[in-house]
């Protein structure tokens, strides 16, 4: 991987001469708005997705105490699924995959010894438009007749026949994501094809790069497809077409084969990067190297070739064809092979290592066993028949809690204690941050493993109200649930301490076992890095 | 350290034009979801307003954002390598483009393979066609649909058979055009350049008298059932953006009059013709799947 370069002090005061641009951030305003700076926009990425995880996780407080108990007592039943569908939406799009192209934008160019993004102005654009879509879609609950409420997965007829007039400002909300994350894939996948310094050759690449290299290319492939799903809800809905009526010769099951054909390698773009991130973290903390560097790469690759052919997975109970069944079915557990892959040499990394326990280590470590026990529950609802018991049930929003959660989360919260120092030069504040850790890990398990059991004894999902048999467990879960929504709040002090730089100064490579470019340049990381390209040996 | 020579890449200043981009877009939206609930709802107001004026605002962010592009092109600012970085961005936006389409295909085989058999009683449905719609008849183009909307189909032969051929050849000319850049043939340029534009503007007049012939003459109409619907989206999104890249091919003749390109240096026109090759592609893939088959 990475290894030796010249150093990038040398680089910087090499670099004052023949710069066209001062080497100073701009202040005001204005030096967020107009920005061209990599970093800038990888900051503005990062705080946009704090404050969507906030929102978003404020939904997921208003379902747990509507579901505190059992009977209708908050909220009525429509406002609870506009919250179901926003929360899940901003999850989605608005905190993960934001967080992940924050980091992107933060440490690729840094890592793969580019002087910046390769196209700086269509990255500012490719921010600056998520909040305007964010704006409309959580200004569309507040009109009247509400927001969406036909669940993230907006299947038809739900968005179509039986949904509200706002589905407009729904779909083009929607569009304006996917242009955001099409823009922004395209600038990460053009940065590492083309901006990559001399010797950095493809199997030297740190694997954040190449995750999100292949994330950018599932991007690219099926946000245009979501482009086009949302676009064929809007003429069902407003223009009288029928792709999802049967009475015109449509067929609502198509909704669902367009939707996951997109949403399926949706969930590995929420969780590619992640697997890049524990792979730096956990080398560092062993203080060895990344064991099965190549079969990490290959297996990055296969998980997202097999993610275009396992769709169907999620429409078991739809009514498929048995043989169309059988083949997603055998598909879809075709994939815990190369997860299987991933885990194993995350563990092998760690074997004899000389291993610390920092606070990064803490949510990699966390990530590895809470990630694999969704990746577990995920291989059960691959099982066809198993499924049909299961589908729609909370055992299905405790899977992908734990994969989304515990998983994607955990990896960008490992990710932020990780790199912040090297972005502040300044240590955070590690007492608050294992509080963090320590709240977050018991009221998460908390919070959704009860849901297996609620799932398994067939408790809906989306639902307001459930089956009195099914109180204990939820008043449990709710109490996880406010828990952890609470211990975020520790995050949001130790990130304003670390963005008011307080804490003591680090030095270049902040972590002892610490490898790659990234740490080899001063800390805080200077506003202009590799002006220069590097060499890599 | 030896480093070899280094042409220095072009990281622009801080840009107003984004963030005006990003207002556009927003307008556009809430523009235009206004306008399309308008449609259904005496509520909603100002669709059109909102809508105008966020295409404004786009407008003017494109002539400021490409007027500063130019100018830093035509200022010697840019590296070998930038202009990979562009060829690179508008080779995956065309994927993109690519797979935007594909969904839409995907409904077109969806529903003529599997959904409309099923409707009419083919693998294991039986009882569905005998318990929803009885008299319904599997077929394609869907001409009847289950609830009895009735239609005809578009032919191949004539106009769009015209278009298909107006467009390989305008694919021809572009090619030419691009060809005279790099050899340095002005004239030849301009007119093989112009030759394009004139054909895709024949496309697009052709594919209007198509749609008002399917409106009145064929009674197929957006609301015929899935056969118009996917005939309708895909013909119109690809005339859309037949439409968009007769608007870049005009801006690129535009420019070649005022002297920009050189056989060496000429990214905004490659992007063009790539674009102008693709939607070609796109236009054949529908006469085959829309038309003919």
């Amino acid at each position: 991987m990475s290894t030796a370069t010249d150093t990038a002090n040398e680089d910087l005061q090499h670099d004052h001469h023949d710069d066209h641009h001062a080497h100073h951030a701009p202040s005001g305003i204005t030096r967020w708005l107009f920005t061209t700076n990599h970093k800038d926009i990888g900051t503005l990425y990062l705080w946009f997705a704090f404050i969507m995880f906030l929102i978003g996780g404020a939904m997921a407080m208003v379902i747990r105490a509507e579901l505190f108990q059992p009977g209708l007592q908050i909220v009525d039943p429509n406002f609870f699924n506009q919250m179901t569908t926003v929360h899940g939406l901003i999850m989605v799009f608005g905190a993960v995959m934001p967080a992940f192209t924050g980091l992107a934008n933060w440490l690729v160019p840094m890592m793969i010894g580019a002087p910046d993004m390769a196209l700086p102005r269509m990255n500012n654009w490719s921010f600056w438009i998520l909040p305007f879509a964010f704006l409309i879609l959580i200004g569309s609950l507040f009109l009247p007749g509400g927001g969406p409420n036909f669940g993230w997965t907006f299947y038809a007829p739900l968005s179509t026949t039986y949904s509200n007039d706002s589905t407009a400002l729904f779909v083009f909300s929607v569009h304006i994501m996917g242009i955001s994350s099409i823009m922004g894939a395209i600038n990460v996948i053009v940065t590492i094809f083309n901006m990559r310094a001399p010797g950095m050759t493809w199997m030297k690449m740190p694997l954040f790069v190449w995750t999100w290299l292949i994330t950018a290319f599932l991007l690219i492939a099926v946000m245009p497809v979501l482009a086009g799903a949302v676009t064929m809800v809007l003429t069902d809905k407003f223009f009288g077409t029928s792709f999802f009526d049967a009475a015109g010769g449509g067929d609502p099951v198509l909704f669902q084969h367009i939707f996951w054909f997109f949403g399926h390698p949706e969930v590995y773009i929420m969780i590619l990067p992640a697997f890049g991130i524990i792979s730096h973290i956990i080398p560092t903390f062993s203080r060895k190297k990344l064991f099965g560097y190549a079969s990490m790469v290959y297996a990055t690759a296969s998980i997202a070739l097999l993610s275009f052919i396992v769709w169907a997975h999620h429409m078991f109970t739809t009514g498929m064809p048995v043989g169309a069944e059988l083949f997603f079915m055998f598909a879809t557990m075709l994939i815990s092979v190369p997860t299987g892959v991933k885990v194993f040499n995350w563990v092998a990394t760690m074997w004899r290592g000389s291993m610390t326990f920092e606070v990064p280590m803490l949510f990699a470590l966390a990530f590895i066993i809470l990630f694999t026990i969704g990746g577990f529950s995920g291989l059960m609802l691959a099982i066809t028949p198993v499924d049909f018991q299961y589908h729609d049930t909370y055992f299905v929003v405790a899977h992908f809690h734990y994969v989304l959660v515990t998983g994607a989360i955990f990896s960008i919260m490992a990710a932020v204690y990780y790199w912040l120092p090297k972005w502040t030069g300044k240590m955070f504040d590690v007492t608050l941050a294992k509080w963090h850790f320590w709240c977050s890990l018991i009221s998460v398990n908390l919070l959704f493993f009860p849901m297996h059991f609620v799932g398994l004894a067939g408790m809906p999902r989306r639902i307001p109200d459930y089956s009195l048999q099914f109180a204990d467990f939820n008043k449990w879960i709710s109490i996880g649930g406010f828990a952890f929504g609470l211990s975020q709040l520790i995050f949001l002090a130790v990130l304003i301490k670390a963005s008011r730089k307080q804490g003591e100064p680090v030095d270049d490579r902040v972590w002892e076992g610490a490898e790659g470019l990234e740490w080899e340049i001063p800390s805080p990381a200077p506003y202009h890095t590799f002006d220069t390209p590097p060499v890599v040996k | 350290m030896a480093q070899q020579e280094y042409q220095k890449y072009y990281v622009p200043e801080q840009s107003v034009w984004p963030i005006v981009g990003a207002v556009a877009l927003f307008l556009i939206a809430v523009g235009a979801g206004l306008f399309v609930m308008q449609t259904v709802s005496e509520t909603w107001k100002g669709g059109g307003i909102v809508l105008s004026l966020g295409l404004l605002t786009l407008l003017v962010m494109l002539v400021g954002w490409f007027k500063n592009q130019i100018d830093e092109s035509m200022s010697g600012l840019y590296s070998d390598q930038l202009g990979r970085s562009y060829r690179q961005g508008m080779a995956w936006f065309i994927f993109s483009e690519v797979m935007f389409f594909a969904a839409f295909f995907g409904a077109l085989f969806y529903a003529r393979t599997i959904a409309v058999p099923w409707l009419g009683g083919a693998s294991n449905n039986a009882m569905t066609n005998e318990v929803l719609w009885p008299t319904f008849e599997a077929m394609w183009p869907l001409t009847s649909t289950p609830d009895g909307t009735t239609t005809t189909a578009m032919g191949w032969a004539g106009l769009p058979l015209y278009n298909t051929i107006i467009l390989m050849v305008s694919s021809v000319t572009c090619h030419f055009a691009h060809v005279s850049l790099e050899k340095n043939e002005r004239s030849k340029l301009t007119m093989w350049l112009g030759a394009t534009i004139l054909l895709g503007c024949l496309f697009l007049g052709l594919q209007v008298y198509e749609y008002i012939h399917a409106y009145r003459d064929l009674g197929l109409t957006l609301q015929s059932g899935v056969y118009g619907n996917t005939f309708f989206l895909l013909t119109g999104f690809h005339g859309m953006h037949v439409t968009l890249g007769t608007i870049i091919l005009m801006v690129l003749f535009l420019r070649i009059l005022k002297g920009h390109f050189t056989p060496e240096n000429h990214f905004a026109f490659q992007a063009g013709s790539w674009y102008w090759h693709f939607v070609d592609v796109v236009w054949v893939m529908l006469f085959i799947f829309v038309y003919i088959l």
